[in-house]
Protein backbone atom coordinates (compact mmCIF):
# COMPACT_ATOMS: atom_id res chain seq x y z
CA UNK A 1 0.00 0.00 0.00
CA UNK A 2 0.97 3.44 -0.71
CA UNK A 3 1.06 6.14 1.97
CA UNK A 4 -0.18 9.06 0.26
CA UNK A 5 0.56 11.21 3.29
CA UNK A 6 4.19 10.24 3.03
CA UNK A 7 4.29 11.39 -0.79
CA UNK A 8 3.06 14.28 -0.60
CA UNK A 9 4.75 15.31 2.55
CA UNK A 10 8.37 14.42 0.52
CA UNK A 11 7.22 16.02 -2.57
CA UNK A 12 6.96 18.93 -0.80
CA UNK A 13 9.55 18.98 1.06
CA UNK A 14 11.58 18.39 -2.50
CA UNK A 15 9.59 21.71 -3.82
CA UNK A 16 10.93 23.28 -0.97
CA UNK A 17 14.87 22.60 -1.08
CA UNK A 18 14.96 23.47 -4.66
CA UNK A 19 13.01 26.52 -3.70
CA UNK A 20 15.94 27.55 -2.16
CA UNK A 21 18.66 25.98 -3.68
CA UNK A 22 17.61 28.40 -7.08
CA UNK A 23 15.91 31.26 -4.73
CA UNK A 24 12.63 30.68 -6.26
CA UNK A 25 10.36 33.51 -4.24
CA UNK A 26 6.98 31.48 -3.78
CA UNK A 27 8.66 28.16 -2.89
CA UNK A 28 10.90 30.62 0.00
CA UNK A 29 7.72 32.21 1.25
CA UNK A 30 5.80 29.41 1.98
CA UNK A 31 9.04 28.38 3.77
CA UNK A 32 8.51 31.17 5.78
CA UNK A 33 4.70 30.36 6.84
CA UNK A 34 6.11 26.81 7.18
CA UNK A 35 8.57 28.25 10.18
CA UNK A 36 5.62 30.61 11.46
CA UNK A 37 2.42 27.90 11.56
CA UNK A 38 5.65 25.34 13.00
CA UNK A 39 6.00 27.66 15.77
CA UNK A 40 2.56 28.06 17.03
CA UNK A 41 2.11 24.30 16.95
CA UNK A 42 5.19 23.79 18.85
CA UNK A 43 3.92 25.79 21.49
CA UNK A 44 0.48 24.68 22.07
CA UNK A 45 0.84 20.55 21.40
CA UNK A 46 2.93 19.55 24.20
CA UNK A 47 0.48 21.13 26.44
CA UNK A 48 -2.18 19.52 24.90
CA UNK A 49 -1.08 16.38 24.54
CA UNK A 50 0.66 16.65 28.03
CA UNK A 51 -3.09 16.57 29.35
CA UNK A 52 -4.19 14.16 27.80
CA UNK A 53 -1.73 11.91 29.23
CA UNK A 54 -2.59 13.18 32.72
CA UNK A 55 -6.31 11.96 31.15
CA UNK A 56 -5.24 8.88 30.16
CA UNK A 57 -3.79 8.17 33.39
CA UNK A 58 -5.35 9.53 36.35
CA UNK A 59 -9.20 9.51 35.36
CA UNK A 60 -11.09 6.25 35.11
CA UNK A 61 -13.54 5.08 32.37
CA UNK A 62 -16.58 5.31 34.63
CA UNK A 63 -15.76 8.68 35.54
CA UNK A 64 -15.80 10.78 31.61
CA UNK A 65 -18.89 8.09 31.10
CA UNK A 66 -20.97 9.45 33.76
CA UNK A 67 -19.82 12.78 32.87
CA UNK A 68 -19.82 13.48 29.61
CA UNK A 69 -21.42 9.65 28.67
CA UNK A 70 -24.50 8.73 27.25
CA UNK A 71 -26.72 9.16 30.33
CA UNK A 72 -24.99 12.65 31.16
CA UNK A 73 -27.65 14.35 29.57
CA UNK A 74 -27.84 18.73 29.13
CA UNK A 75 -24.35 18.62 31.51
CA UNK A 76 -22.57 16.99 29.73
CA UNK A 77 -22.79 19.24 27.06
CA UNK A 78 -22.24 21.89 28.96
CA UNK A 79 -19.20 20.24 31.25
CA UNK A 80 -18.12 20.16 27.07
CA UNK A 81 -18.14 23.44 26.82
CA UNK A 82 -16.09 24.10 30.07
CA UNK A 83 -13.10 21.85 29.12
CA UNK A 84 -13.12 23.47 25.23
CA UNK A 85 -12.87 26.75 27.04
CA UNK A 86 -9.06 27.20 27.69
CA UNK A 87 -7.71 25.60 24.50
CA UNK A 88 -5.89 27.90 22.37
CA UNK A 89 -5.38 27.12 18.58
CA UNK A 90 -7.72 25.48 16.75
CA UNK A 91 -9.48 21.72 15.80
CA UNK A 92 -6.09 20.31 15.29
CA UNK A 93 -5.23 20.79 19.01
CA UNK A 94 -9.32 20.04 20.09
CA UNK A 95 -9.57 16.81 17.54
CA UNK A 96 -7.06 14.83 19.43
CA UNK A 97 -8.58 15.38 22.49
CA UNK A 98 -11.81 15.19 21.20
CA UNK A 99 -10.71 11.22 20.44
CA UNK A 100 -8.80 11.04 23.50
CA UNK A 101 -12.68 12.04 25.55
CA UNK A 102 -14.09 9.53 22.68
CA UNK A 103 -11.77 6.54 23.72
CA UNK A 104 -12.78 7.19 27.49
CA UNK A 105 -16.24 7.02 27.07
CA UNK A 106 -17.91 10.41 26.34
CA UNK A 107 -20.53 9.88 24.05
CA UNK A 108 -20.40 11.57 20.45
CA UNK A 109 -23.22 13.72 20.84
CA UNK A 110 -20.82 15.33 23.56
CA UNK A 111 -17.57 15.15 21.62
CA UNK A 112 -18.93 16.62 19.07
CA UNK A 113 -20.46 19.31 21.03
CA UNK A 114 -16.78 19.70 22.36
CA UNK A 115 -15.50 20.36 19.08
CA UNK A 116 -18.20 22.82 18.22
CA UNK A 117 -17.33 24.79 21.32
CA UNK A 118 -13.69 24.57 21.07
CA UNK A 119 -14.13 26.60 17.88
CA UNK A 120 -16.64 29.34 19.56
CA UNK A 121 -15.78 29.90 23.00
CA UNK A 122 -11.84 29.60 23.78
CA UNK A 123 -11.53 32.40 26.05
CA UNK A 124 -8.33 34.09 24.65
CA UNK A 125 -9.47 34.10 21.24
CA UNK A 126 -13.11 35.48 22.40
CA UNK A 127 -11.30 38.64 23.90
CA UNK A 128 -9.24 39.02 21.12
CA UNK A 129 -12.05 38.68 18.93
CA UNK A 130 -14.38 41.29 20.94
CA UNK A 131 -11.68 44.23 20.92
CA UNK A 132 -11.28 43.69 16.78
CA UNK A 133 -15.02 43.29 16.13
CA UNK A 134 -16.74 44.79 19.21
CA UNK A 135 -18.37 42.98 22.22
CA UNK A 136 -21.63 42.99 20.08
CA UNK A 137 -20.66 40.97 17.19
CA UNK A 138 -18.67 38.43 19.73
CA UNK A 139 -21.78 37.80 21.73
CA UNK A 140 -24.44 38.21 18.69
CA UNK A 141 -21.95 35.20 17.39
CA UNK A 142 -22.28 33.03 20.22
CA UNK A 143 -25.70 33.90 21.12
CA UNK A 144 -27.11 32.11 17.65
CA UNK A 145 -23.28 29.46 17.64
CA UNK A 146 -23.91 27.53 20.96
CA UNK A 147 -27.66 26.71 20.50
CA UNK A 148 -27.52 25.37 17.12
CA UNK A 149 -23.95 23.66 17.81
CA UNK A 150 -25.60 21.38 21.11
CA UNK A 151 -28.64 20.97 18.70
CA UNK A 152 -26.57 19.84 15.58
CA UNK A 153 -24.41 17.35 18.08
CA UNK A 154 -27.85 15.48 18.46
CA UNK A 155 -29.18 15.14 14.70
CA UNK A 156 -24.97 14.60 13.63
CA UNK A 157 -24.50 11.84 16.02
CA UNK A 158 -27.77 10.12 14.82
CA UNK A 159 -26.05 10.45 11.02
CA UNK A 160 -22.92 9.48 11.25
CA UNK A 161 -24.13 6.10 13.60
CA UNK A 162 -22.12 4.18 16.14
CA UNK A 163 -19.69 2.82 14.53
CA UNK A 164 -16.99 5.72 14.92
CA UNK A 165 -13.31 5.87 15.04
CA UNK B 1 -2.10 29.37 24.99
CA UNK B 2 -0.55 30.79 28.93
CA UNK B 3 -3.61 29.56 30.08
CA UNK B 4 -3.37 26.08 29.02
CA UNK B 5 0.31 25.49 30.05
CA UNK B 6 -0.64 27.03 33.34
CA UNK B 7 -3.09 23.90 33.41
CA UNK B 8 -0.20 21.63 32.20
CA UNK B 9 2.11 23.25 35.18
CA UNK B 10 -1.08 23.09 37.81
CA UNK B 11 -1.85 20.17 37.28
CA UNK B 12 1.15 18.10 36.56
CA UNK B 13 2.41 19.57 40.19
CA UNK B 14 -0.43 18.05 41.67
CA UNK B 15 -0.11 14.73 40.05
CA UNK B 16 3.64 14.66 40.99
CA UNK B 17 2.78 15.07 44.54
CA UNK B 18 0.36 12.31 44.10
CA UNK B 19 2.43 9.81 42.34
CA UNK B 20 5.87 10.01 40.75
CA UNK B 21 5.00 6.97 38.80
CA UNK B 22 1.94 7.75 37.31
CA UNK B 23 2.97 11.93 36.32
CA UNK B 24 5.62 9.59 34.23
CA UNK B 25 3.21 7.26 32.45
CA UNK B 26 1.09 10.27 31.88
CA UNK B 27 3.80 12.14 30.09
CA UNK B 28 4.99 8.45 28.13
CA UNK B 29 1.35 8.29 27.05
CA UNK B 30 1.73 11.62 25.77
CA UNK B 31 4.67 11.18 23.60
CA UNK B 32 3.11 7.82 22.34
CA UNK B 33 -0.27 9.80 21.04
CA UNK B 34 1.86 12.33 19.68
CA UNK B 35 4.22 10.05 17.70
CA UNK B 36 0.94 8.30 16.49
CA UNK B 37 -0.46 11.41 14.86
CA UNK B 38 3.01 12.82 13.92
CA UNK B 39 2.61 12.78 9.88
CA UNK B 40 -1.34 14.04 10.21
CA UNK B 41 0.64 17.15 11.74
CA UNK B 42 3.17 16.72 9.45
CA UNK B 43 0.84 17.30 6.69
CA UNK B 44 -1.09 19.91 8.38
CA UNK B 45 2.07 21.93 8.74
CA UNK B 46 2.50 21.69 4.07
CA UNK B 47 -1.06 22.53 3.64
CA UNK B 48 -1.30 25.02 5.98
CA UNK B 49 2.06 26.86 4.42
CA UNK B 50 0.70 25.82 0.88
CA UNK B 51 -3.05 27.62 1.48
CA UNK B 52 -0.92 30.67 3.51
CA UNK B 53 1.08 31.31 0.37
CA UNK B 54 -1.64 30.52 -2.11
CA UNK B 55 -3.58 32.81 -0.22
CA UNK B 56 -2.23 35.13 1.75
CA UNK B 57 -4.30 37.67 4.11
CA UNK B 58 -3.64 40.84 2.12
CA UNK B 59 -5.30 38.31 -1.40
CA UNK B 60 -7.65 37.59 0.83
CA UNK B 61 -8.47 41.34 1.89
CA UNK B 62 -8.80 42.18 -2.07
CA UNK B 63 -10.71 39.52 -2.47
CA UNK B 64 -13.12 40.75 0.35
CA UNK B 65 -13.14 44.33 0.12
CA UNK B 66 -14.85 44.59 -3.88
CA UNK B 67 -17.73 42.28 -4.18
CA UNK B 68 -20.48 43.54 -1.29
CA UNK B 69 -22.66 41.56 0.62
CA UNK B 70 -24.04 38.25 -1.53
CA UNK B 71 -21.27 37.68 -3.27
CA UNK B 72 -19.02 38.77 -0.49
CA UNK B 73 -20.10 36.27 2.25
CA UNK B 74 -20.10 33.42 -0.49
CA UNK B 75 -16.86 33.92 -1.34
CA UNK B 76 -15.87 34.74 2.50
CA UNK B 77 -17.37 31.41 3.46
CA UNK B 78 -15.34 29.58 0.80
CA UNK B 79 -11.96 31.34 1.76
CA UNK B 80 -12.56 30.88 5.44
CA UNK B 81 -13.16 26.87 4.69
CA UNK B 82 -10.13 26.15 2.65
CA UNK B 83 -7.66 28.43 4.46
CA UNK B 84 -5.89 27.98 8.47
CA UNK B 85 -5.29 31.53 9.79
CA UNK B 86 -4.21 31.57 12.97
CA UNK B 87 -6.55 34.13 14.98
CA UNK B 88 -3.49 36.71 15.80
CA UNK B 89 -3.62 37.27 12.20
CA UNK B 90 -7.45 36.43 11.11
CA UNK B 91 -9.25 39.07 13.87
CA UNK B 92 -6.68 42.02 13.33
CA UNK B 93 -7.39 41.44 8.79
CA UNK B 94 -11.40 41.91 9.70
CA UNK B 95 -10.92 44.53 11.77
CA UNK B 96 -9.06 46.69 9.45
CA UNK B 97 -11.65 44.96 6.37
CA UNK B 98 -14.19 46.48 8.94
CA UNK B 99 -12.61 49.68 8.78
CA UNK B 100 -13.02 49.80 5.52
CA UNK B 101 -16.35 49.34 5.28
CA UNK B 102 -16.63 45.35 4.48
CA UNK B 103 -20.43 44.19 6.27
CA UNK B 104 -20.34 42.45 8.69
CA UNK B 105 -22.33 39.50 7.43
CA UNK B 106 -19.18 38.71 5.00
CA UNK B 107 -16.76 39.29 8.06
CA UNK B 108 -19.10 36.68 10.37
CA UNK B 109 -18.90 34.27 7.47
CA UNK B 110 -15.16 34.49 7.27
CA UNK B 111 -14.54 34.34 10.66
CA UNK B 112 -17.25 31.44 11.26
CA UNK B 113 -16.06 29.26 8.74
CA UNK B 114 -12.40 29.84 9.58
CA UNK B 115 -12.82 28.61 12.57
CA UNK B 116 -15.70 25.90 12.59
CA UNK B 117 -14.94 24.15 8.95
CA UNK B 118 -11.03 22.93 8.64
CA UNK B 119 -10.37 21.55 5.12
CA UNK B 120 -7.27 21.03 5.83
CA UNK B 121 -7.86 19.42 8.85
CA UNK B 122 -9.84 16.65 7.05
CA UNK B 123 -7.54 14.36 6.59
CA UNK B 124 -6.67 14.20 10.50
CA UNK B 125 -10.36 14.54 11.44
CA UNK B 126 -11.00 11.09 8.91
CA UNK B 127 -8.31 9.83 10.35
CA UNK B 128 -9.14 9.97 14.41
CA UNK B 129 -13.26 10.16 13.79
CA UNK B 130 -13.69 8.23 10.59
CA UNK B 131 -14.17 10.00 6.98
CA UNK B 132 -18.33 9.96 7.27
CA UNK B 133 -17.71 11.56 10.77
CA UNK B 134 -15.53 14.39 9.57
CA UNK B 135 -17.37 15.20 6.02
CA UNK B 136 -20.46 15.04 7.80
CA UNK B 137 -19.68 17.31 10.58
CA UNK B 138 -17.38 19.69 8.53
CA UNK B 139 -20.71 20.06 5.81
CA UNK B 140 -23.11 21.08 9.09
CA UNK B 141 -20.67 23.31 10.50
CA UNK B 142 -20.31 24.86 7.09
CA UNK B 143 -23.97 25.19 7.06
CA UNK B 144 -24.20 26.62 10.38
CA UNK B 145 -21.45 29.03 9.68
CA UNK B 146 -23.98 30.63 6.78
CA UNK B 147 -27.08 30.72 9.22
CA UNK B 148 -24.66 32.71 11.96
CA UNK B 149 -23.89 35.01 9.15
CA UNK B 150 -27.62 36.10 7.97
CA UNK B 151 -28.37 36.49 11.64
CA UNK B 152 -25.15 38.63 12.09
CA UNK B 153 -26.65 40.41 9.36
CA UNK B 154 -29.84 40.66 10.94
CA UNK B 155 -28.58 42.06 14.07
CA UNK B 156 -26.81 44.69 12.67
CA UNK B 157 -28.79 46.30 9.81
CA UNK B 158 -27.47 45.08 7.01
CA UNK B 159 -30.36 42.66 6.09
CA UNK B 160 -33.89 43.70 6.29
Amino acid sequence: MIRWKWVAIGAYVAVLVLSFAFGFGPGMTMGKNLLGFAEEMGKILPAAFLLIGLLDEWVPRAKVEELLGRESGLKGHLLAFVIAAPFAGGLYVSLPVAAALYEKGASLEVVLTFLGASTLVRIPMMIFEASFMGIGFTLARLAVSVPLVIGSSFVLARLIGPDTG
Amino acid sequence: MKLLWALVVLLYAASLAKSREKTIRAAKSAGRRFAKLLSDFALLLVLVSVALTVLPPERIKALLKGPGMLLGSVLAAFVGSITFIPGFISYPLAGILKKAGVPYTVLAAFLTTLMMVGFLTLPMESELFGKRFAVLRNAAYFVMAIVVSIFIGFVFGELP
